[in-house]
């Protein structure tokens, strides 16, 4: 990045909504720093290019591509049903919700059923994807504040034990490619419903043993009030979503709003910030842990006997019938969607993944804007992205 | 107080740090390769061809119909069909894969290749401890290497196995009682016994 | 929410001439589409945006399609003046043949929009731009001006599609890198044969790499490892 190109950012066009723009003081020099793609605080190839005022942020320039693989153009050259466990490596903190998203996009598309057994299924993994995502992205914010180490390990000690039983149901800790079109791969025997039940009992002792850790916390608060704030104008505007747009006061929550699946069945709450900085993104995963843990009580009491997998559905010969269609979900890191259109073939002929980490990031250098470049990778923490799913 | 939420989060790490030592439930480190977790049911490392009997060669349940070649999605399977058909397990006469390898450099532990086959032929393996010098040849696994007995498949998946035990031994009843119907109707009407159409995909 | 049909009434009474057409979708999701003609689709964009009653402030989802041209077989009723010999006498007729007949339908690229409300909390409502070709004529208004969210989604699209966004604050390459010159996404862009791949059993591979190697004139085992080592792998042990 050069100063000199983007001096005519100034002449903006109209309707164009960014709160404001830094001029620099004028004295001493500007500073240009490359902060990637080998950042620690990155998590992958990432870079942000960053002038700086003495310590001040200027402007900061997000620069993609570095995990690019083109994941859409693979897809469009192999069956709908090999396109799953590529999804997993999308997002690879969180494969199941990506799994369950393509499914339900595929799902809209040939209009397939699900069987209530594995609708309880999804939301089970869903919920218990969503507590692991929560708790160590918490940990990886803290560690990026300069808490080496301590609150990342609780939280991966207890995203262990939630990885164990993806493991004995999916047969894999990460990459799980665990749903179909139509229902789940495999049934949950009783004996890993049972072994699930002693997790979740577990959970809210987790959640509460990480609240005292940090949450009154005063280095943590005064590292994060007040920084990095997103207005909910500019956040609707921006299309982000997930917890960012929650802890930015807008109620928005998919799985209210679109109903899919069955959380109708479920009673849960919506929290949502009112200072809509770092420190709400922060409060705002606390609290959603704590609404997946009383989703995922209710759904492993009600679970219901039954199949698992439509029996109309084709593994073979897949061909759904020309259209198109937009799914989506609630993922742990905001709206994840899966547009597809068929033309009848056994390829799909466009598929698009819309990526929650990537589009959340559209706002990153409003935040970072006249804030120190310390708060930078304390900003750019809170937004929780995985690179894998913002480069595909 | 300035200080009393440093001060309860000190106090949590303490008690961990304490529990650590004391509770046995937190001990979980497994002293690899010395100790070894127990080994799990549902785990999925690279794909291997199951076969009937003792003799890998003659009881290779797979007949070559290279589904799995075209579904799988990293495309690491290679197949070569073979001209000649040789009897298979129940005696039927069948192509067999003349060539069969797969690049486990290139898979990617994702079963689809499972869960296409339409004869129960191709299994997931849960063996891991496959590292090797040889990057080109040694990861790329020929149908001599991949063949593993069912017995081996019992041992690995014993209620899946079990599952498709159960379906296999079906099929076959269900096929001999069509065998057995089909040499009657054709003792009656003094032809010969039709010949069961060959078993493919989709 | 209101139907498509209706959405397109209200288009319409808002900004006159909008020129919008409704895309019937056959799928059972039942999404069907709106396109925009693109010398309007600023306006009713805003217009979407800030009417009371639709309030679709969130843009979802954009991303482009790409529809190449097509090589279509039809048959042609043709009338044709025949001549034929009767009687010795010859005699001009007109006669109706069918004729099969050969044409290019042009292609062009395609946007597509997901809209939603976040203040209502209904959607989607989808909406599409054609651009005239796939070769010179591919501009399309920007929406970023509208919706912020386009801005870094509307740059992958340019970046893979090749669509230029007129009105697009900082439209450059998201993905790949600047130099790049072809964009991956449209179907008939070809890989690159130049890239190290993983030696696999396939033979096209192979070929491809060998026939790589053999063209750069690399001398000495080492260098010809790669593909080397894949073919002897191939013939098995």
């Amino acid at each position: 990045m050069s100063l000199s190109g983007l001096e005519k950012e100034k002449d903006r066009p109209e309707g164009w909504n960014r709160p404001r723009l830094i001029e620099p003081d004028g004295e001493g020099e500007l500073l240009e720093i490359a902060m990637g793609p080998h950042h620690p605080s990155t998590h992958g190839g990432f870079r942000m290019d960053v002038a700086l005022d003495g310590e001040r942020v200027i402007r900061l320039k997000p620069v993609f591509g570095y995990l690019h693989r083109n994941h859409e153009k693979i897809a469009e050259g192999i069956g709908y049903l090999g396109s799953m466990p590529y999804t997993d490596r999308l997002d690879y903190i969180c494969s199941l919700t990506n799994n369950w998203a393509y499914a339900l996009a595929v799902e809209k598309l040939t209009g397939q059923e699900v069987p209530e057994r594995a609708e309880y299924l999804r939301v089970i993994l869903g919920e218990l994807t969503r507590v692991q995502n929560h708790a160590s992205s918490i940990g990886f914010l803290i560690q990026e504040m300069g808490a080496s180490g301590t609150p990342l390990m609780y939280a991966f000690r207890e995203r262990e034990k939630i990885l164990d039983l993806f493991e004995g149901l999916t047969g894999s800790r990460m990459m799980c490619n665990y749903m179909r079109f139509g229902g789940c791969r495999v049934d949950a025997p009783e004996a890993w419903l049972t072994a699930a039940r002693k997790v979740v009992a577990g959970l809210p002792g987790f959640v509460d043993e990480v609240d005292r850790l940090l949450t009154g916390n005063e280095i943590l608060m005064a590292r994060t009030q007040g920084v990095g704030v997103l207005p909910p104008e500019l956040a609707v505007n921006a299309g982000v979503t997930g917890p960012m747009l929650r802890a930015s006061g807008v109620n928005y929550d998919i799985r209210k709003v679109d109903h899919y699946g069955i959380y109708d069945r479920f009673n849960f709450r919506v929290p949502l910030g009112d200072h809509w900085d770092v420190y709400d993104r922060y409060m705002i995963r606390m609290l959603e842990m704590r609404e997946s843990i009383s989703i995922l009580e209710q759904a492993l009491k009600d679970i219901p006997a039954g199949p698992v997998m439509d029996a109309k559905a084709k593994i073979r010969g897949f061909r759904p019938k020309p259209g198109e269609a937009y799914g989506r979900i609630e993922a742990p890191k905001g709206e994840l969607g899966f547009y597809l259109i068929s033309d009848g073939g056994p390829n799909p002929y466009r598929y698009r993944v819309r990526p929650p980490s990537l589009i959340n990031l559209t706002v990153l250098e409003d935040m970072c804007l006249g804030s120190d470049v310390a708060d930078v990778v304390l900003i750019f923490g809170s937004v929780d992205i995985v690179l894998g799913e913002v480069d595909r | 107080m300035l200080g009393e939420g440093i001060l309860k989060g000190l106090a949590e790490t303490a008690k961990n740090f304490a529990g650590s030592f004391v509770s046995a439930e937190r001990m979980t480190t497994v002293e690899y390769p010395e100790e070894r977790i127990a080994p799990i049911e549902a785990a999925r490392v690279f794909p291997f061809l199951v076969y009937d009997g003792t003799d890998w060669e003659s009881g290779m349940r797979c007949v070559a119909c290279q589904i799995c070649e075209k579904e799988c999605p990293p495309k690491c399977i290679y197949i070569e069909k073979s001209k000649d058909k040789k009897p298979d397990a129940i005696g039927k006469p069948q192509f067999y894969p003349a060539k069969f390898d797969v690049d486990i450099a290139v898979c990617m532990s994702c079963q689809i290749c499972v869960e296409v086959c339409p004869f129960e032929a191709i299994k997931m393996d849960t063996e891991f401890e496959l590292s090797t010098d040889d990057r080109f040849g040694g990861l790329l696994l020929d149908r001599e290497e991949l063949s593993k007995s069912n017995e081996y498949y019992h041992q690995i998946h014993p209620t899946e196995a079990a599952v498709v035990d159960a379906r296999l031994t079906e099929g076959r009843a269900k096929a001999d009682a069509k065998t057995t119907a089909a040499a009657i109707t054709g003792a009656i009407r003094g032809a010969e016994i039709p010949k069961r159409p060959a078993e493919g995909g989709d | 929410m209101k139907t498509i049909e209706e959405i397109k009434a209200a288009i319409e009474a808002a900004v006159p001439g909008a020129g919008v057409e409704v895309v019937p979708n056959a799928s059972p999701s039942g999404q069907h589409s709106l396109r925009l003609e693109p010398s309007h689709a600023f306006e009713v964009a805003k217009f979407l945006r800030d009417d009371a009653e639709l309030a679709l402030d969130f843009l979802s989802n954009a991303t482009g399609v790409d529809w190449p041209d097509k090589e279509v077989t039809e048959k042609v009723k043709v009338k044709r003046l025949v001549t034929k010999t009767v009687d010795g006498v010859e005699q001009s007729a007109e006669e109706t043949v069918e004729e099969s007949r050969k044409r290019v339908e042009p292609g062009c690229l395609e946007v597509v929009y997901h809209l939603f409300s976040m203040a209502k909390k209904h959607g989607p409502v989808v909406l599409r731009m054609k651009t005239v070709n796939r070769t010179d004529n591919v501009e399309l208004p920007s929406l970023t001006p509208v919706w912020r969210s386009a801005e870094l989604q509307e740059r992958e699209i340019f970046d893979l599609f090749g669509i230029v966004f007129t009105g697009h604050p900082d439209l450059r390459r998201l993905l790949m890198w600047d130099a790049f010159k072809d964009h991956p996404m449209r179907r008939d862009y070809v890989d690159p044969d130049d890239y190290e791949y993983e030696p696999t059993a396939h033979e096209q591979v192979l070929a491809r790499a060998a026939a790589h190697t053999a063209g750069e004139q690399i001398a000495g085992a080492s260098a010809g490892a790669i593909p080397g080592g894949g073919q002897e792998g191939i013939g098995g042990k």
